[in-house]
C-alpha cells in the first residue's frame, strides 16, 4: 500500500526554522485529545511553538442544516456538543422562538433550566473523568462515569436516548416527565454527593496531581479575554463572568446561585472551578423541583407546536396543520437574531438568518471550544512536554462543538 | 432591555458611520466595510466591548453586494451585545483583519475565509483550519453543491 | 483479517488440483487446533479506539461498570496500532481524517480487525455531505458494523460478540500442497 498519502494540513512552522528543536506531532488520533485535535509542537526542554490543527471533525454542520426544516435540524444541533447535548437543543429552540416571537410556558422554562443543569454536571463529569485519567486516576474516571452512566439512564427514561437526545421542540419539549422520574432524581443527586466526596477526598489534596496542575497552564483576565476564553477557563481567572448572571435567561433570574471562580487560571482552579459548579446545579435542580409549576409543555401556537395525534385524525385543519409543519417546516419571519446561553464550555450562540420560510438560510453556531483552540497556544507554550496533556484536557475541546 | 444607555451612545457616537437598530436586544450597526475596523477599535476602546464572540458570513446569491459579513461582540462590564454589518461585493470580497485588536479573531477569521471564501487583509495565515490542503470551493455558498466530496484517499474495490 | 490458503491449490500451470485427502485423524487435530487458536484471539482482544466524535460517550460507558468489556477480555486498550488487533472506529470519519485511519489500519499487524462503532462510521450517518466519508468501509474492509446514534452499551457488546463468534470460525490452515 502507498503510505505516501499527503497530510490534509500545512504546519505553521518547518523544522529548520527552529534552532535545536524537536518537531513533535501529537496527532489526531491520539488518546488524550479527547476526539481529533492536532497539536504540533516545537519543543526544546520547554515548548517554543504550538500549531494547532482542528477540522478533522468538521462534519458540515450549517450546510446540513441549509436543507432540512427548522424542526428536523434538531438532531443535528444535538451532536454539536454532545456531552450536554440537551443545552444545545434549548438554545437552539430559543433562538428560533425569540425570532418567531414566541413565549414558551412556565412549567417548559423551568424544565429546561432543569434539564439545563442535569446536561451541565453530565459534561463536567466526562470532562473531569478524562482529565484524570490522562494524569493516571483511573479510580476516579471509574467513579465518575459511574454516577455518570445513572444520569444517562434516568435521562434516557425522560428522553429515549442515553446522548443525544433531540428532546428540544421549538415552542416546548417533546413530551412531559414520566412517573417516578422526579423520585429517581432526588435518589441520583444524593448518589452523586457520595462519589464527588471520594473523588475530593482522592484528588483535592493529593501532592502529585498538585503537583502536576498547579500553576501550569496559567492564564490572566486580560488575556483570556483577548484570545476569546469564556466559561470556566474565564472563571478560573478570577472573573465572575456567567451568562447566566449577567443576562439571565430561561428561570435562572429566579434561582439562588453561586458562580465558582478560581485564582490562578491554572489547571487546578479549572478543574475545582468544575466540581464547585457542579455542586451549584445540582442546588440549583433542586430548587426547580421544589417549585416546578403545573401546566402544558408547549406552547399552544399553530405555527410550531404539533397538534394532538387524536385531532390530526379527526379534524382537517389539524391535519393540514400536521401536513405542512412536517413538510414545510415551521414558518419562521425572515430576519436574523443571535441567542447565547451559558453551556459548560462557556458561550454557546446560535446566530440564525431566516428567509421567511420553513428551512433556514443560515445556522450558524459560536462555539466555545473553537475559539479556546485559538488560545489553546498562549496555554502550552513555555511549559513542559507532559503539561500539555493536562492542560488540554482541562479545557475541554468537545470536536463536535469544536469542528461543526 | 438591557442597559440601553450603552446602546444610545454607540449610536448617537457613529450616527454619520453607520445605520443602527435594535434586534431583539441587541444593538446592530450596519457599516461600509471600509470603516469596520475603525468601529471595532473604538467600541473596544471607548464603550468595552472587549470580547470579541463571532465573525461570520452570510450568502445573497441574488443580491448585490452578494456577501455581508456579521461580527458580534460582547461587552463584560456592561453585559450586553453589538452587531455589526458589512456587506462586500463578490468580485472583491475583502475585510481588514481584526487579528491586531482581538487574538481570538484568528480562527474565526480563517474559518470564514474557508467557508466563504471573505478575504481578511492583513492576516497572514489564512490557512483552511476546518477543511484541508487541497480542497476547491468554499462549501457554505449557496453555488457549492452540499454532496460534492473531494475525497482524499481512493475508495476501495 | 486473517488471509486464509485454500485448500484446494492452483499448480504452476494455473491449472486447479485437488485436494490429496486426508486421514480423519488429521482433520480432527486441524479442527482441534483452529479452535484453540480461535480461543486464544477472541478472548484477548486488544482494542486500538480510534475515537472521533459522541459515539466516544457510549465507548467510555461500555469500557466501564455496569457494561464493562473487560468481561469480554476486550478492555485494555493499547493505543499504538503495532500492539493492538481490533481497530474500533468510533464516531464519524470526515474526509480530512481518511488518510488517518487509512495510515493506522496500514500500520497494525495481522491479524487485524476492524469494527465500526456506529451510524457515522458505518455509512456516514445522517451527515451526507461533502465534509464526510460516508462509511469507512470505502477505505478499509469492515468485520462488524453495530449501528445505533450512539449504539447502546448492549449493542456494542453484542458486535463484540459477533466478531468473537467470527474470530472463532477463522481457519488457520499451516499445511498446504506445498509443505
Amino acid at each position: 500500500m502507498d503510505m505516501m498519502l499527503k497530510s490534509p494540513v500545512r504546519s505553521a512552522f518547518a523544522a529548520a526554522e527552529e534552532e535545536g528543536a524537536v518537531i513533535v506531532n501529537i496527532g489526531p488520533s491520539h488518546p488524550a485529545t479527547h476526539g481529533t485535535l492536532q497539536v504540533i509542537a516545537a519543543l526544546g526542554e520547554r515548548v517554543k511553538r504550538i500549531d494547532v490543527h482542528c477540522g478533522y471533525l468538521h462534519r458540515g454542520f450549517e450546510k446540513e442544516c441549509e436543507s432540512h426544516t427548522w424542526h428536523n435540524l434538531i438532531p443535528y444541533v444535538d451532536r454539536l456538543n454532545y456531552c450536554s447535548a440537551l443545552i444545545n437543543d434549548f438554545a437552539y429552540c430559543e433562538a428560533v422562538e425569540t425570532l418567531m416571537e414566541i413565549t414558551i410556558t412556565p412549567r417548559c422554562r423551568y424544565l429546561r433550566t432543569l434539564l439545563s443543569e442535569y446536561s451541565r454536571i453530565c459534561d463536567h463529569l466526562t470532562c473531569v473523568a478524562a482529565s484524570l485519567m490522562e494524569l493516571g486516576a483511573m479510580t476516579a474516571f471509574l467513579y465518575l462515569v459511574m454516577i455518570r452512566d445513572y444520569m444517562y439512564e434516568h435521562l434516557a427514561a425522560l428522553t429515549g436516548a442515553r446522548v443525544t437526545y433531540s428532546y428540544g421542540r421549538i415552542g416546548g419539549l417533546a413530551h412531559d416527565l414520566p412517573e417516578g422520574w422526579l423520585a429517581r432524581l432526588d435518589e441520583i443527586l444524593t448518589q452523586y454527593t457520595e462519589f464527588t466526596d471520594r473523588i475530593h477526598g482522592l484528588m483535592d489534596r493529593n501532592r502529585i496531581f498538585i503537583d502536576r496542575t498547579r500553576n501550569v497552564g496559567a492564564l490572566t483576565t486580560a488575556e483570556a479575554i483577548h484570545w476569546g476564553f469564556t466559561g470556566p477557563i474565564l472563571r478560573s481567572t478570577g472573573a465572575p463572568r456567567d451568562l447566566r448572571k449577567d443576562a439571565p435567561y430561561l428561570a435562572y433570574g429566579e434561582l439562588d446561585f453561586e458562580v465558582p471562580v478560581g485564582i490562578n487560571g491554572d489547571n487546578y482552579d479549572r478543574y475545582y472551578c468544575r466540581m464547585r459548579e457542579m455542586d451549584e446545579s445540582i442546588y440549583m435542580i433542586r430548587q426547580i423541583v421544589e417549585r416546578l409549576p403545573d401546566g402544558p409543555i408547549c406552547v399552544d401556537d399553530r405555527r410550531c407546536t404539533f397538534p394532538d395525534k387524536k385531532l390530526v385524525y379527526r379534524e382537517i385543519e389539524s391535519l393540514i396543520n400536521h401536513f405542512k409543519l412536517v413538510m414545510d417546516g415551521p414558518q419562521v419571519p425572515a430576519g436574523d437574531v443571535y441567542v447565547a446561553h451559558e453551556a459548560p464550555n462557556g458561550e454557546l450562540g446560535f446566530y440564525l438568518v431566516s428567509d421567511g420560510t420553513g428551512t433556514p438560510h443560515k445556522v450558524h453556531v459560536r462555539s466555545p471550544s473553537f475559539v479556546h483552540m485559538g488560545g489553546l497556544p498562549r496555554l502550552l507554550e513555555g511549559y513542559q512536554l507532559a503539561d500539555i496533556i493536562p492542560t488540554f484536557g482541562s479545557v475541554n475541546m468537545i470536536g463536535g462543538e469544536c469542528d461543526r | 432591555m438591557p442597559n440601553s444607555a450603552v446602546f444610545e451612545q454607540v449610536t448617537a457616537d457613529f450616527a454619520t458611520l453607520a445605520q443602527a437598530r435594535t434586534s431583539f436586544g441587541i444593538l446592530e450597526l450596519a457599516v461600509p466595510a471600509a470603516a469596520l475596523l475603525a468601529v471595532a477599535r473604538k467600541l473596544k476602546d471607548a464603550f468595552g466591548f472587549d470580547l470579541f464572540l463571532d465573525v461570520t458570513a452570510v450568502d445573497w446569491p441574488k443580491r448585490t453586494p452578494r456577501f455581508t459579513v456579521v461580527y458580534h461582540f460582547y461587552s463584560t462590564t456592561h453585559h450586553v451585545r453589538v452587531r455589526v454589518k458589512t456587506e462586500v461585493p463578490e468580485a472583491d470580497p475583502a475585510v481588514d483583519t481584526l487579528t491586531g485588536l482581538f487574538g481570538s479573531a484568528g480562527f474565526m477569521e480563517r474559518e470564514c475565509h474557508d467557508m466563504y471564501g471573505i478575504v481578511f487583509r492583513g492576516n497572514a495565515d489564512l490557512r483552511p483550519i476546518l477543511l484541508y490542503e487541497g480542497f476547491e470551493g468554499h462549501p457554505l455558498r449557496k453555488d457549492y453543491a452540499k454532496e460534492h466530496e473531494q475525497p482524499l484517499v481512493p475508495y476501495r474495490e | 483479517m486473517s488471509k486464509t490458503v485454500p485448500i484446494r491449490s492452483v499448480a504452476a500451470d494455473g491449472k486447479a488440483v485437488a485436494a490429496r485427502p486426508r486421514s480423519a485423524a488429521f482433520e480432527y487435530l486441524t479442527t482441534k487446533k483452529d479452535e484453540l487458536v480461535g480461543w486464544g484471539r477472541k478472548f484477548s482482544i486488544f482494542p486500538y479506539p480510534f475515537v472521533t466524535a459522541c459515539c466516544a460517550m457510549e465507548f467510555m460507558a461500555v469500557s466501564s461498570t455496569p457494561y464493562d468489556t473487560d468481561r469480554f477480555g476486550a478492555a485494555l486498550p493499547r493505543f499504538s496500532p503495532r500492539q493492538s488487533d481490533l481497530l474500533m472506529v468510533v464516531g464519524t470519519v470526515t474526509h480530512k481524517q481518511a488518510p488517518i485511519l487509512l495510515k493506522v489500519y496500514e500500520q497494525m499487524c495481522e491479524p487485524k480487525w476492524v469494527m465500526a462503532f456506529g451510524a457515522c462510521a458505518t455509512s456516514g450517518g445522517f451527515y451526507q455531505n461533502y465534509a464526510t466519508l460516508l462509511g469507512i468501509d470505502r477505505i478499509i474492509p469492515v468485520d462488524v458494523y453495530v449501528p445505533g446514534c450512539p449504539p447502546r452499551p448492549e449493542t456494542v457488546i453484542d458486535g463484540i460478540m459477533l466478531l468473537q463468534d467470527k474470530i472463532a470460525r477463522e481457519r488457520h490452515p499451516i499445511v498446504t500442497e506445498r509443505f
